[in-house]
């Protein structure tokens, strides 16, 4: 009897975190080199070169709808001006429920970082994204860190968009580098990226061709047309065969 | 006396001109530092007008009360001359001539019969008039019959006297409105020390949480007032997104607005006074402890609003509503978030399903665009070759709101998608057929 309660205990842990607290969401395709999808608590950086910038924030917008959860959206002032406002219109049409969204406008770096570990501390969040323009001295190993060690502690998923800057250290779980990608010419007009990933803790690095399927909210590989699996977290069943083995 | 006659007497005297304003802001100051004494704190042209009724029990008797006000005054550099009576225009007046009086109660025509007819401070004509007649002290003018005074100076002056002699009572209005709640702590050491003044906040407002709750009541503005002991005073103001009462959220918002604040908290030789007050109270429903996991999720998102816009000013922590219109740039406002009421409008979509996005995710201010031949136009200096097209989307603007505000007015636009030859996705429109301009990109 003792026996089989502790095995009840046992199989709650076990199933007690697939709600919100998958570790990884799947992103389809580069899946395979991410160890099964985007880890979640973890910073993520995404750069844009030059005039990609909307592109970028489309992929860290499809990203935020994958982890789910309220966004807190860090920018700075000025940034507004050249890249534009966030439009909750457009957000909306790529399936990121505007109510879900927090804004934050800031004037300069050290706020926006010190916003970004309140965020951080706030484990109702699903995703701060902090979005900064240009190179900054005060960007360096000490604030990633920090970043970092508050995004493992409270589960909350640290998206970093980067305009007009060069990645400098290799603190972050993956980097990515978006590019617009033309669109094929029949149904042009779907959000396309190329991405690369440069960087990447759990593998090898790649590139791929996604395209964001607004309806869905999903990634898919926009050169086969295939749709990867929405569900890239382990299933129950998988649990259990743990256990048993055990 | 003449400036010539009080040279002529002391010719050692220094002259200076009045300075009004400078006078006024520094009975402004010494009138919020009184406030540490009593609330009812009102401007006198001359002096200050302090009730004290019912919190001189607090200082040790109304004795203890006056030499503790009149010392540290002394010692902030003050000459002082005080008394207390039971009524502000008879205390006022013994305030000139018996400095350091006070009248028991009841006892106030007493104490005035023996000043002279000026303590009145009665017109001019009116106290020349009194003094031809022969009444010098105010006892003579109290003991003729309210008829005869009434019949030769008017009704005004009758109830001036009834004033001073304590017959008749006009409240004085204090210069602050009075929070519907405030708890304080008094030091008998000046504190300086920023933790310690957060660990006072933290059990006052461990204090207030009591009293909001008897009422059923959260605070949504509270304000933290720091006495300093030379007079100084300090009021820092947070406010929250919904109505609370928790003590450590309270505590923490405050030490937000501390660290964010431009001119740093000077303790100086440290405060002597910490008062919490709340300033705009609502009705707060007791909060049960068994809330579903969304809910306290909601909540921690509500704090962390309250937080943020602690630290960088409401304005600048925005949600999105919705708007009831279809010009692109008025569909949705980011409003302060603290502020924001939920909307009843819901969100909708331009985009059907299967449909390429509709609207750009990044709008900006309209900026002009060239158009060139070859399907290409220039926009920031780049020129951009255009592969695919779609439009136009005619967007009429709201005449029948041009009517009545100047949101609603312009010619109509043509908007199209454009996408260029690196798969950059512009939304730019026509006006009037000719001038172009970029409104924002799609992803």
């Amino acid at each position: 009897m003792t026996g089989a309660m502790e095995k009840i205990a046992t199989l709650r842990a076990v199933l007690a975190p697939t709600g919100r607290a998958q570790r990884r969401v799947s992103l389809g395709r580069p899946d395979g080199v991410l160890a099964g999808g985007l880890r979640r608590g973890a910073l993520h950086e995404v750069f844009a070169p030059p005039s990609h910038e909307a592109a970028a924030t489309g992929f860290v917008v499809g990203l935020a709808v994958r982890l789910g959860g309220p966004v807190l959206w860090i920018t700075q002032d000025y940034a507004l001006l050249e890249h534009g406002v966030q439009a909750a219109t457009g957000l909306q049409e790529l399936g990121l429920d505007p109510a879900r969204l927090i804004l934050l406008r800031v004037p300069d770096v050290t706020s926006a970082l010190r916003a970004a570990m309140d965020g951080l501390s706030c484990a109702a969040l699903g995703a701060v994204v902090i979005e900064l323009s240009g190179e900054s001295k005060l960007l360096d190993l000490v604030a990633y860190r920090k970043l970092v060690l508050a995004a493992g502690e409270s589960g909350v998923t640290v998206l970093l968009l980067r305009f007009s800057a060069q990645p400098s250290v290799g603190v972050a779980e993956t980097r990515w580098q978006v590019r617009a990608q033309p669109s094929p010419s029949s149904h042009w007009g779907k959000p396309i990226f190329a991405v690369e990933l440069q960087r990447n803790r759990a593998g090898p690095g790649g590139s791929w061709v996604l395209e964001w399927s607004c309806d869905d909210g999903l990634f898919r590989s926009a050169d086969r047309g295939a749709v990867v699996s929405a569900s890239g977290e382990r299933s129950p069943a998988a649990a259990l065969a743990d256990i048993s083995a055990a | 006396m003449a400036l010539a006659s009080a040279r002529a007497r002391g010719p050692a005297l220094k002259v200076m001109a009045a300075n009004e304003a400078a006078d006024a802001k520094l009975l402004g100051r010494l009138a919020d530092w009184c406030d540490s004494f009593s609330p009812f704190v009102a401007l006198d042209p001359q002096g200050l007008l302090l009730d004290v009724t019912g919190s001189s029990h607090l200082f040790g008797g109304e004795l203890a009360m006056l030499e503790r006000l009149r010392a540290a005054l002394k010692h902030q550099g003050f000459a002082v001359t005080a008394a207390l009576a039971g009524s502000a225009t008879a205390a006022r007046a013994l305030a000139r001539y018996c400095d350091g009086l006070i009248v028991p109660p009841g006892a106030d025509q007493a104490a005035m019969a023996g000043l002279p007819v000026e303590a009145l401070a009665l017109e001019p004509a009116i106290t020349q008039a009194l003094r031809r007649a022969g009444l010098k002290k105010v006892g003579q003018v109290a003991a003729r019959s309210r008829a005869e005074l009434t019949a030769r100076f008017g009704a005004a002056m009758v109830s001036q006297l009834d004033n001073a002699l304590g017959k008749a009572e006009i409240p004085i209005s204090p210069r602050l409105k009075l929070p519907p709640y405030r708890v304080e702590r008094r030091f008998a050491e000046p504190v300086a020390i920023e933790d310690f003044m957060l660990a006072t906040i933290k059990q006052l407002a461990g204090h207030l949480a009591k009293l909001l709750e008897e009422r059923g009541e959260g605070a949504r503005a509270l304000e933290a007032v720091f006495f300093r002991a030379d007079g100084a005073i300090r009021r820092i103001a947070i406010e929250t997104g919904a109505p609370s009462r928790d003590p450590a959220i309270l505590e923490r918002l405050f030490r937000e607005k501390l660290g964010a604040l431009a001119d740093p908290l000077d303790p100086g030789f440290g405060f002597d006074l910490i008062r919490l007050e709340a300033l705009h109270t609502e009705a707060c429903r007791s909060e049960a402890n068994d809330l579903g996991s969304s809910a306290v999720d909601e909540k921690e998102i509500r704090h962390l609003i309250d937080r943020l816009a602690a630290r960088f000013g409401s304005h600048r922590v925005l949600a999105f509503r919705p708007n009831d219109t279809h010009i692109p740039e008025n569909a949705f406002a980011a409003v302060p978030a603290q502020y924001a009421p939920a909307s009843k409008l819901a969100w909708e979509s331009v985009r059907s399903p299967q449909e390429a996005p509709q609207r750009p995710l990044r709008l900006m201010i309209p900026e002009p665009v060239s158009m060139l031949p070859g399907m290409r136009f220039r926009w920031r200096g780049v020129v951009h070759a255009v592969r695919h097209r779609e439009g136009p989307e005619r967007i009429a603007m709201e005449w029948w709101r041009a009517l009545s505000d100047s949101k609603g007015g312009g010619p109509a636009r043509d908007y199209f998608r454009l996408e260029d030859e690196e798969g950059r996705r512009f939304w730019l429109y026509r006006e009037n057929g000719a001038r172009w301009f970029l409104h924002g990109v799609f992803a």
